[in-house]
């Protein structure tokens, strides 16, 4: 199975991929294609035995494919020198690996060396990458042991950055660091990929990193079987079998609402009118979005809301007191977010407000429910 | 021969006129000593590096070149240089046959144990920052392996310094034979000369080889903060 891409060619083409090692009788990876977009993140996800680090490893041949073709940038890599291919890949390993005899400089400049650079051009880009891996200058004259475990990692990514290459392949890279630790170094990634726009293969156990992280989840099942190649969002609402859906785990409603901001909603207006509105108008905009409370707008801010009751005896909405919505969210803000907020207020919405706090909508709770499957 | 002469102490343990009157050939005999020590484990490395190398990479080849060097390490040095000697003569030679072949097994262990303790990972990253095989070898393997290495170059030469005295049996003047002498003459201070020099030779060597593998591996000099 191989995913479509726009008219873009795609940065790493993997064609008939397979694995047999030898004195096994069952091929590791068996005739795996996948196209992977420039510029994106695939995670390959799966249980252990689905050969997903044999086929990381295929790509910058640090295992050889017994059959298949790989092409990185349109070029079939199976026919350049091994260790020239690999000086143009960057890649970053679980157990960091950082050369213990020389020191985080030393290590950093590790490829930009192999490539020939001039000196300053390497001690340039050093300084740059210690800054971009987020590590503070000083760590640069040291040792890998004297490092942190997170710091070593950071000093792994800045390794594999270093020649800047446009592919970048990481083998579970997060899975030696505590969890917290690597939560940030998750963040890390993120942010430093918003910016680099690198081709990112990662490898992956765990299905929480794999949706974090991928532009694209490819779920492979043992033997190196491609099951579903999706969006994280679209893997999580619609798994292609049973062995996709049990790998993704429960909550998978819950968790696609955490992929999905609410500027992906249509925003309703809601009921809400002007201050200078009468009270017929009010009334028919409670029933036009069936409910017994509407809001007020003054200036383009929702001042607040109130119960039909306080319509009682009032032509004009001049005197009627509001409440503040207690559920306020930004465009930015996740689906699961909003529906935490809504189901602790008063009217089961979530306001929507831009960022100089003027009324753009508002999220029900039905919205949210339909997002959570579309 | 250094003749001991009874204007000297025979009770004391070290008698200084002698050593102030001898100090030429003592010099000599230590000079001898140092010098058939460092060529035995100089000569030793130049044997054992490229075995250890070869080794290193096809298993097979392990057990073979382990036992070989094991068995030459058995053969009583006395016997080996009465064997030696209808051929070689009390040559130079003949007293280095043995002295090498003695450090062989401590020095290819060693060697091939450092390049061993190599981890995994590091080896596959270097692979992967596209290091040829060659280039891990010297740039990253061997780098890694000196501590080991320089290891077994100190046991080597301490047990040089000590074997290098048996050697004076075919002939050779080094401080061995100053041993011998007062041993078989009964005079103490010409023995007693011979140990301690031996002693402080294999001290000092010892010492000299540690503080220059810490001058030449910085990394192994810092201690994990975390």
């Amino acid at each position: 199975m191989s995913i479509a891409v726009n008219a873009v060619e795609p940065a790493i083409r993997l064609s008939g991929l397979t694995k047999v090692f030898p004195g096994s009788g069952a091929p590791a990876v068996d005739g795996l294609s996948l196209d992977v977009p420039r510029g994106s993140t695939m995670v390959l996800v799966g249980p252990s035995g689905c050969g997903k680090t044999t086929t990381l490893k295929m790509i910058n041949r640090l295992i050889e494919p017994t059959a298949g073709t790989i092409e990185v940038d349109g070029r079939d890599v199976t026919n350049l020198p091994a260790h020239e291919l690999r000086r143009g890949i960057g890649f970053v390993i679980q157990q960091i690996g950082l050369f213990p005899h020389r020191t985080i400089e030393a290590n950093i400049a590790t490829v930009p060396k192999l490539l020939g650079w001039d000196k300053s051009r390497i001690s340039s880009r050093v300084q740059e990458l210690v800054e971009v891996v987020g590590l503070d200058r000083s760590v640069l004259k040291r040792y890998p042991p004297e490092l942190s475990g997170g710091q070593q990692q950071r000093v792994g990514v800045a390794r594999a950055l270093a020649a800047d290459p446009p592919v970048l392949l990481m083998d579970e890279p997060y899975s030696a660091v505590d969890p917290i630790v690597r939560g940030r170094l998750q963040d890390d990634l993120l942010a430093l990929q918003g910016e680099l726009h690198k081709t990112i293969v990662l490898v992956s156990h765990d299905i929480d990193e794999a949706i974090k992280l991928g532009d694209r989840v490819c779920v492979l099942n043992v033997g190196g079987i491609v099951e579903q190649v999706a969006r994280p969002a679209d893997l999580l609402a619609a798994p292609v079998n049973e062995f996709v859906a049990e790998f993704l785990g429960t909550d998978r409603g819950l968790r696609r609402l955490a992929l999905l901001t609410v500027d992906e909603l249509e925003l309703k207006r809601g009921p809400v009118v002007e201050r200078t509105a009468g009270g017929d108008e009010a009334r028919a905009a409670m029933a036009r979005a069936g409910t017994d409370w509407f809001g007020i707008v003054e200036d383009e801010r929702l001042v607040g809301w109130a119960p039909s009751s306080g319509l009682d005896g009032r032509a004009s909405l001049a005197e009627v007191e509001t409440r503040r919505f207690s559920a306020g969210v930004y465009g930015h803000d996740t689906l699961r977010t909003t529906l935490d907020r809504i189901v602790s207020s008063d009217t089961f919405v979530a306001i929507v407000e831009d960022a100089d706090g003027r009324y753009r909508g508002m999220v029900t709770i039905e919205q949210i429910g339909r997002g959570s499957r579309a | 021969m250094i003749l001991a002469q009874p204007r000297y102490s025979r009770d004391s343990w070290l008698d200084w006129s002698w050593v102030t009157d001898n100090t030429d050939d003592i010099y000599a005999a230590t000079r001898e000593h140092l010098v058939l020590t460092v060529l035995a484990v100089g000569i030793g490395l130049l044997i054992s590096i490229p075995l250890a190398l070869v080794a290193a990479d096809r298993r097979r080849l392990r057990a073979p070149l382990l036992s070989v060097t094991g068995l030459l390490y058995t053969v009583p040095s006395l016997a080996l240089l009465g064997v030696l000697v209808p051929y070689t003569g009390l040559s130079r030679t003949t007293a280095l046959i043995p002295l090498v072949s003695y450090t062989l097994l401590i020095l290819i262990r060693n060697i091939i144990e450092g390049l061993d303790s190599v981890p995994g990972d590091v080896r596959e990253a270097a692979a992967g920052m596209g290091y040829t095989r060659r280039a891990i070898r010297w740039r990253i393997e061997l780098p890694l392996a000196v501590p080991a290495i320089v290891a077994g170059v100190r046991i080597a030469t301490v047990t040089t310094v000590g074997l290098v005295t048996v050697t004076s049996l075919i002939g050779q003047a080094n401080l061995g034979q100053l041993m011998v002498s007062g041993f078989q003459r009964g005079f103490r201070t010409e023995l007693m000369v011979g140990v301690l020099l031996v002693v402080i030779i294999a001290v000092v060597a010892d010492l000299v080889l540690s503080g220059l593998q810490r001058f030449a591996t910085p990394w192994t000099r810092r201690r994990a903060t975390s």
